[in-house]
């Protein structure tokens, strides 16, 4: 049977088919559909969001110790989360087949870098697989589980965005019952002590050798003889730009990238006349291919910013020669606005840095939809670095006096239980003056509105716990810890301002649901009285976006506002800070009691 | 370049259901028995930024993106994307947009300017052009969010799969009870090719 599938659905896909039972993840763009299609689609397998990918990492380990077979899966940033059990991991080897999906995210569609984590897999010393579309990456998700089993090793699956996120049609399969084994103890395994890992690290570097021999054998790598002098040397999406600029070159095309196959390349390269790599982000395959001798080229032609496309390796192909023409653009791009992705009509959010903005202190930020805060027309957010970052940033800045209108953190609901907590936890023990702002509006938002720890429901939909940050944040020792509801801007200065002023850490949490989720949250939309409207402007800069402007025009010649009734929500921020009382509910409005 | 798919880029803003449209339009090139891949990027598609959505079909599809600059079809589902993506475009392709006009906060808040008239930029730049009035024979079907299977439809007509290949695919891919509905607009849309859309819009 086939079917059109995006590469993180053939993940889940290859998954089942694998007889994986165990699949745990935090979600990040473009690793998140992987586990929500498990979640959907293959009920059998247990799929679990857990509070960060470390954790899950961890839970995956202790599933694979336990004999069944394991996914794990991430974003490119989320691995420097789990870093710290992935590179011992590598020591102690798997219980049953245990997977790694690291999905890159050239080009930052939705990142704060574009690191290649194929450096990871050479760092950690374990083998990567890299597919070149949806198929293949059903296909790896089987092929990794037996290479992990049988060298006894955790396997990364390498994909990028355009993997993740492409479509193509994929043959499907019946799934396979692996044997269900449990735990074997095996202390001098899995106990990393120091002589325990000495005498492991000897057995990952034997590994290594058969991981050098097999990588020599496997048609993971494998030549397409078209008879041609040029030879590519490519693996994941680039192989299909090439392919599209050059269907009748020679391929060696890398699907099993570490360790890599130099000999097999070797002679390759010896029997064509010109050799490229053609490789997305870092020179990975051409620096270790020119460190074995060999002589190709590669990043003198293609930029390692950036994804690369069919055109960029176009023009990369044509300056090293081998084709002439390049079609592109029969004309100029047009000049034309930027559309920057937006806060929602309504988002709980906005309310929050609108107060930030008017009190004038340094926000230090986090990641999640309230970075939209930093563009215009809001632009309030100094930092983003990477996830939880924003309480640590904030503690620092402040010990420095780095700003006298005092320092404060905002982070989300969902980011705060990823790795906010040990941060509000120094700022409690160093005796901090920060202010953290947890936007709690219930959801991983940015994600497409993912559970949480403390949204009551798991990522299969069953019930559960949820985390109550009151109690939680002054369970850490925090004094102070107030809900202030987002949609009242005289509200939130208030109690920003106090709060600010208060000698010690203190805590404010926001409380509206983002108008999302579950589903979209409408309530009576507001209108501008045409008559009453001044343009001034403070409406269309809290940057809604069923806020426009109108095409009549007041005597000044600025133009009125009006409001989109479909996208309006009613969350009445605008109403609050338009001064002239020109914006109303645009409905009867309830009589005062 | 010698190339055999056939390219169709989809953009719209986040909301516009760029993603539905380019759904169909894959399972139809399946279904038709055609290699087909597409590519789109998630993450910003709920938050009012730019969508874009490339599609290609053939005897046999390399890379999901559409090389620049070689577009058979540009598919706009709002007028000034139209033009932000027109340069993708191969020399005597076809445009079909809506007249669709979203003016985002940055240029309400007057820090940059909508253009005046997109289409008529689109126009001078491009031959093959038809900008239909989508939004107004949406609500006259019944649902503004009819503005994709509508051009779609229009599409569709520039293409050689059968009618009945279309109609499944919409069956497989919309909710069931809007199917009567899409299948309606599909048609419309269909209709509005056959007649000159400008005049019929």
């Amino acid at each position: 049977m086939k079917k059109i599938l995006s590469g993180n659905e053939a993940v889940a896909r290859g998954a089942y088919e694998a007889g994986i039972r165990i699949a745990a993840a935090y979600p990040g763009t473009p690793s998140t559909e992987i586990l929500e299609t498990l979640a959907d689609e293959y009920r059998s397998i247990y799929s679990e969001w857990s509070p960060n990918e470390k954790v899950a990492f961890e839970v995956g380990i202790g599933a694979s110790l336990g004999g069944a077979r394991t996914l794990v899966a991430m974003k490119h940033v989320g691995l420097n989360v789990a870093a710290d059990p992935f590179m011992t991991f590598a020591y102690t080897g798997v219980g049953a087949g245990f997977v790694l999906v690291s999905a890159d995210d050239p080009e930052m569609h939705s990142s704060q870098n574009e690191q290649d984590n194929r450096f990871y897999a050479k760092f950690a010393q374990i083998p990567f697989l890299e597919p070149t579309d949806s198929q293949e990456a059903k296909d790896y998700v089987i092929k990794a589980c037996e290479i992990s089993e049988q060298f006894d090793t955790p396997v990364m699956l390498r994909l990028t965005t355009r993997i993740s996120h492409s479509k193509g049609i994929v043959e499907l399969a019946e799934p396979i019952e692996p044997p269900v084994e449990g735990f074997k103890r095996d202390m001098n395994k899995y106990v990393m002590i120091p002589s325990n890992a000495k005498k492991r690290h000897v057995v990952v570097s034997e590994r290594l050798e058969k991981l050098a021999k097999y990588t020599e054998e496997t048609d993971l790598n494998s030549i397409e003889n078209n008879g041609s002098e040029i030879g590519i040397i490519t693996g994941g999406i680039a192989y299909q730009y090439a392919k599209d600029n050059l269907p009748e070159a020679d391929y060696f095309k890398i699907g099993f990238g570490f360790p890599l196959p130099v000999e097999k390349i070797r002679k390759f390269v010896d029997s064509h006349k010109v050799n490229l790599v053609v490789e997305e982000l870092e020179p990975y395959y051409e620096e270790q291919i020119k460190a074995a001798g060999i002589k190709v080229e590669g990043k003198k032609y293609f930029s390692r910013l950036g994804e690369l496309s069919p055109y960029k390796v176009a023009l990369g192909l044509k300056a090293a020669g081998v084709i002439k023409e390049v079609t592109g653009a029969s004309m100029e791009p047009a000049e034309l606005f930027p559309r920057p992705p937006v806060l929602c009509p309504g988002c709980p959010h906005r309310g929050a840095f609108m107060a930030l903005r008017r009190l004038g202190v340094a926000v230090t930020g986090d990641i999640g939809c309230y970075t939209l805060s930093v563009l215009p027309p809001l632009n309030i957010m100094d930092t983003c670095i990477c996830m939880g970052a924003s309480i640590g940033n904030a503690i620092g800045m402040e010990k420095a006096d780095g700003h006298k209108k005092g320092v404060v953190a905002v982070i989300g609901d969902s980011t705060f239980l990823h790795s906010g907590i040990t941060g509000l936890l120094d700022a409690v023990y160093n005796k901090s003056n920060v202010t953290v702002v947890i936007l709690d509006n219930r959801v991983t938002a940015m994600t497409g509105g993912q559970q949480h720890p403390a949204t009551g429901y798991t990522l299969m939909g069953e019930e559960t716990k949820q985390v109550d940050f009151v109690t939680l944040c002054k369970a850490l020792g925090v004094e102070s810890v107030r809900e202030v509801d987002p949609y009242d801007f005289k509200g939130l200065l208030d109690v920003f301002k106090e709060e600010i002023e208060r000698p010690g850490p203190s805590v404010v949490i926001t409380n509206r649901a983002c108008v999302l989720m579950p589903k979209r949250i409408m309530d009576k939309p507001y209108t501008v009285v045409a008559e009453d409207c001044n343009g001034c402007s403070a409406c269309f800069r809290i940057g809604c976006p069923a806020i426009m402007t109108s095409t009549e025009l007041t005597d000044k010649g600025k133009p009125k506002a009006v409001i989109d009734p479909l996208l309006c929500t009613g969350c009445s921020l605008c109403a609050q800070v338009c001064k002239p009382e020109a914006i109303v509910l645009a409905e009867e409005p309830v009589a005062a009691r | 370049m010698d190339n055999k798919t056939t390219n169709v880029l989809i953009v719209g803003v986040g909301g516009q259901g760029v993603l539905l449209a380019s759904e169909v339009l894959s399972d139809a090139a399946m279904k038709a028995g055609l290699d087909v891949k597409k590519s789109e990027v998630h993450g910003m598609s709920q938050r009012g930024g730019v969508v874009t959505s490339h599609v290609k079909f053939g005897p046999k599809v390399y890379s999901p993106i559409i090389p620049y600059g070689e577009a058979d079809i540009l598919l706009s589902f709002e007028q000034a994307e139209a033009l932000r993506s027109l340069d993708w475009l191969k020399k005597g392709g076809m445009v079909v947009t809506s007249r669709t006009k979203l003016v985002p906060p940055i240029a309400t808040s007057g820090k940059v300017k909508y253009p005046d008239d997109p289409v008529a930029d689109v126009k001078t730049r491009a031959e093959n052009v038809i900008a239909v009035d989508a939004d107004k024979i949406a609500l006259e079907l019944g649902n503004p969010r009819l503005v994709n299977i509508l051009l779609l439809g229009i599409v569709s007509t520039d293409l050689d799969f059968d009618v009945s290949v279309w109609e499944s695919a919409i069956r497989d891919r919309v909710k069931a009870k809007f199917v009567d509905i899409n299948l309606k607009a599909f048609a419309r849309g269909r209709e509005l090719a056959g007649h000159k859309a400008e005049t019929a819009a």
